[in-house]
């Protein structure tokens, strides 16, 4: 009996053992990137990397300031559209718990959460790029504002959820319209939860290379012609890092650190943010 | 005492009300209509391809746009083949997580900083772990290769499952964890109060009861592998035909010589190798690779076709994990 | 002017197939308080809430019977109008917490786009503060979120910000359950104070509340009205069995 309640103490041991060991491999990974981003990248960055256009290959002082301009360009793009549509499905949502038809949304936007983001890159080219005959901004950003919309609804939705009953009953008990009520009152209370989900979805696209192939396409010079295509850093990333240039490998490390400080610093915020 | 004035008051509430109420679901049928969008453009401009191959399409391994044929096995067996590996990888690991968050330390510092990288690694672009993976994950397969006396591509299925499996530890881990932590104290203080080991717990209560939640993360998390695109599309290869899997039988083979059989096992262990190992291409990746780069219309219908079918596993696959989720209600 | 400023008449109400008020018939008096007492479900927040029209906000609540206020038939004014003209407090103090203590009072103008010159806005506010009996402990912080307040003065906040729109009847739903003993009192001593001003109805199920507090009792259970009389008549000579039994505490 001594020797089985050894045996399972020990096995209780190793397997706990076994646990943390696992979980300390994995994060090995994320370690390894960040410290080759880090050592590689800062390296590459200096004001010429920062505001010049890229150079020709062999040639020195290239940059990636189309390709930063870019993407601000697409998120803005994308934002537009996906931020008020996201924000008024999830009030909706919200305030019909129990409908078939919100069911049906629900599910829907799940749906097109799960799709896979080169897909929504097809389907953004066969609405825009081909009626238009051009790869475009716009196009990228379409594809990017489908992206983003699952995360800004579903962070509405809850954070509305979150919010106690009593406050909209205050409201309408002292004759304010429910509309009024919702803007004036409820949207107010829930401010930050929503902005939370603005900043999730922007770092969500912000890193999209897939979508872009061929929306947005990538473009060698600046260009703030939304319909026209428009560089954007995962894109130039791609491009970069899957040439023979050493050099464009240089830069590419330089626009992951870039990228990667955008993304993750976004991330952070969000966290902060959602403290409050 | 009502007046005039408050009747037009009364009227213009009504009014704003209607508008509000039209606005919001105006704005939830956008999303109807993307969907649908999504469901018709697919085959919509994939027509033509669809009339030309018709149900050959997803048995056949032709890829030559000289040729016209298109068939894409190929790319559907390069996706299940990397995705699977990748979810077998990914389930000790993320298990471990789970556990560790859920269980062991669900507060505290260290809970804190296992939870913030698991969302860091979440929220790392998948074009860096791609680029990452080309200098530094590819040399080292290389390496393996080597050691394995197999071709030394150094990109090909097997690092793409192992970029893949980083990248979808997160997704499962995250699901399990809540889980795993929503089991009632009740059975676990149960069990521990007749003298289970905690490992025991974890076994005989824990899990059972998590399972269902557990297996719905690992399902969600297969999803999210078979559609990932930039990693896998820069560490495959992208070399457009059938992972090559064929086992050489051995010269001179004689069923009662001991070598033989030796030989026979190296020749198995090779053929597999070879083939975990060889480039290859996924549909997500075949769709990065040539959709700019179509020369026929039957080309690019074929590519689009392979997003549709890309679109209905994934779509599957999802329902299937979302499915387990509700009849579970867990969450 | 007439005694009675609200009253109902075969009120019924019903939450899709239940009938949870049953044929109420009451008269509330103009500047007294009315207690309006009973055991869980008994239906006494159901009929306050139909006074302002809230229960519409539950799918498949209605009424049949008629409400009528100051010679108006609710049922004819349009909701909004109805709920200016009659304040509400809840069982849980909920002041707006994204608005400071001055914005929270003026809230039911400013919401509606009511603008008021500056003047008067700072007059409403001073006066709904001192009815409600919190103007010298905030006139210093008045620009502050209300969320600082303990419980009994973020109640009385919300008396105030229902005092603020001038309404001639204040309905109280369990206003103090949610509060500490002196909290209590203090509102109390309030509602006995405002009655001068605006007509108070309070559902509570504290019978000793009712008894401190109010000029007329209704007693209800299971949606009925059973009794409904002077408070000093009710707990000392009922006339009905169920309301001795209940205030004796041999239920509820």
């Amino acid at each position: 009996m001594k020797e089985r309640t050894y045996y399972r103490i020990a096995r209780d041991k190793i397997f706990i053992s076994t646990v943390v060991l696992l979980c300390a491999i994995s994060i090995v990974p994320l370690l390894l990137i960040l410290y080759y981003i880090a050592i590689n990248g800062i390296s590459a960055i200096n004001w010429e990397f920062l505001f010049n256009l890229p150079a020709p290959v062999g040639e020195e002082g290239g940059g990636v300031s189309n390709a930063i301009i870019g993407t601000l360009m697409l998120v803005v793009i994308a934002s537009i559209m996906a931020v008020p549509i996201g924000i008024l499905t999830g009030i909706y949502l919200s305030e019909n718990k129990d409908s078939r038809f919100a069911g049906m949304i629900r599910s829907t936007v799940e749906v097109i959460m799960g799709v896979p983001s080169i897909i929504l890159g097809i389907i953004a080219y066969a609405w825009v790029v081909l009626p238009m005959r051009q790869f475009s901004a716009l196009a990228g950003g379409v594809a990017l504002a489908i992206m983003m919309l699952p995360v800004i609804i579903r962070s509405t939705e809850e954070t509305l959820n979150l919010i106690p009953n009593e406050l909209k009953e205050a409201s309408l008990a002292l004759g304010v319209p429910y509309y009024r009520t919702m803007i004036k009152v409820i949207l107010p209370v829930g401010l930050s939860g929503i902005i939370t989900g603005i900043l999730l979805g922007v770092a969500r696209i912000a890193g999209e290379t897939a979508p872009l192939l061929f929306t947005a396409f990538g473009n060698q010079f600046m260009n703030l012609n939304i319909f026209k295509p428009v560089n954007s850093l995962p894109l130039m990333i791609y491009y970069y890092a899957t040439s023979p240039y050493e050099q464009w490998h240089v830069d590419a490390w330089g626009a992951s650190f870039l990228l990667a400080i955008f993304v993750l610093g976004l991330n952070f915020i969000t966290k902060l943010v959602a403290r409050r | 005492m009502t007046n005039k004035k408050d009747e037009k008051k009364g009227s213009r509430y009504e009014r704003n009300e209607s508008i509000f109420q039209w606005i919001l679901i105006v704005s939830s049928i956008i999303l109807l209509l993307i969907l649908i969008g999504i469901f018709v453009t697919l085959p919509l401009n994939s027509m033509d391809s669809i009339k030309e191959f018709g149900l050959r399409f997803v048995i056949s391994t032709d890829w030559s746009p000289q040729k016209e044929l298109f068939g894409a096995l190929p790319f559907i067996v390069g996706t299940l083949l990397t995705s699977f590996i990748a979810l077998l990888f990914s389930i000790p690991f993320a298990l471990s997580i789970a556990l560790f968050l859920g269980e062991y330390f669900t507060h505290g510092i260290i809970s804190t900083i296992l939870k913030s990288a698991v969302e860091l690694l979440a929220g790392i672009p998948s074009i860096i772990y791609g680029f990452w993976g080309i200098f530094v994950l590819v040399p080292v397969i290389r390496m393996l290769q080597i050691k394995l006396g197999i071709a030394p591509y150094g990109v090909g299925i097997f690092t793409s499952a192992v970029i893949l499996t980083i990248m979808i530890i997160p997704y499962s881990a995250s699901i399990g964890r809540e889980v795993i932590q929503l089991v009632p104290n009740d059975y676990k203080e149960a069990a521990y109060s007749m003298g289970a080991t905690r490992f025991e717990v974890i076994r005989q209560v824990i899990l059972p009861i998590a399972r269902s939640g557990v297996l719905a993360g690992i399902i969600l998390s297969l999803g999210r592998a078979l559609g990932e695109t930039m990693a896998v599309t820069m560490l495959i290869g992208n070399v457009n035909k059938l992972p090559d899997f064929s086992v050489a039988v051995p010269e001179g083979f004689s069923l009662f010589s001991f070598n033989s059989y030796v030989t026979l096992f190296d020749n198995i262990l090779k053929g597999f190798l070879d083939g975990v190992f060889s480039p290859s291409n996924t549909m997500a990746s075949i769709i990065a690779n040539e959709f700019t780069e179509t020369t026929t219309d039957l080309q690019l219908s074929s590519i689009v076709e392979i997003g549709l079918v890309l679109f209905i596993m994934t779509l599957i696959i999802n329902l299937i994990g979302r499915y387990i989720i509700k009849k579970t209600s867990v969450m | 002017m007439n005694k009675t400023i609200l009253k109902t008449e075969n009120l019924c109400a019903y939450f899709t197939d239940e009938k949870v008020l049953k044929d109420v018939n009451i008269q509330f008096e103009r500047n007294k308080v009315t207690a309006i007492m009973g055991p869980s479900g008994c239906g006494k927040t159901t009929l306050i809430r139909t006074i302002n029209r809230m229960h519409e906000l539950v799918p498949g609540a209605r009424i049949t019977g008629r409400i009528i206020l100051e010679e108006d038939n609710i049922a004819t004014l349009h909701p909004i109008l109805v709920r200016r003209r009659i304040g509400m407090v809840f069982q849980r103090p909920n002041p707006f917490p994204t608005m400071s203590i001055f914005e929270n009072v003026i809230a039911g103008y400013k919401l509606n786009g009511i603008h008021l010159p500056k003047d008067e806005m700072n007059q409403t506010v001073e006066e709904a503060l001192k009815g409600a009996a919190l103007w010298d402990e905030v006139k210093d912080v008045l620009h502050r979120k209300g969320t600082f307040l303990s419980g009994g003065q973020q109640q009385r906040l919300c008396i105030a910000r229902a005092l603020a729109m001038r309404p001639p009847v204040i309905l109280l739903d369990e206003p103090t359950s949610a509060l500490d003993p002196k909290a209590t009192s203090s509102i109390e001593e309030l509602i006995v104070e405002l009655k001068d001003t605006v007509t108070i109805l309070i559902v509570t199920h504290n019978t000793a509340q009712a008894a401190r507090v109010s000029d007329f009792t209704a007693f209800m259970y299971l949606g009925e009205l059973i009794e409904f009389g002077t408070t000093q008549k009710m707990f000392t000579v009922p006339d009905h069995k169920k309301t001795e039994e209940y205030l004796t505490g041999k239920f509820g």
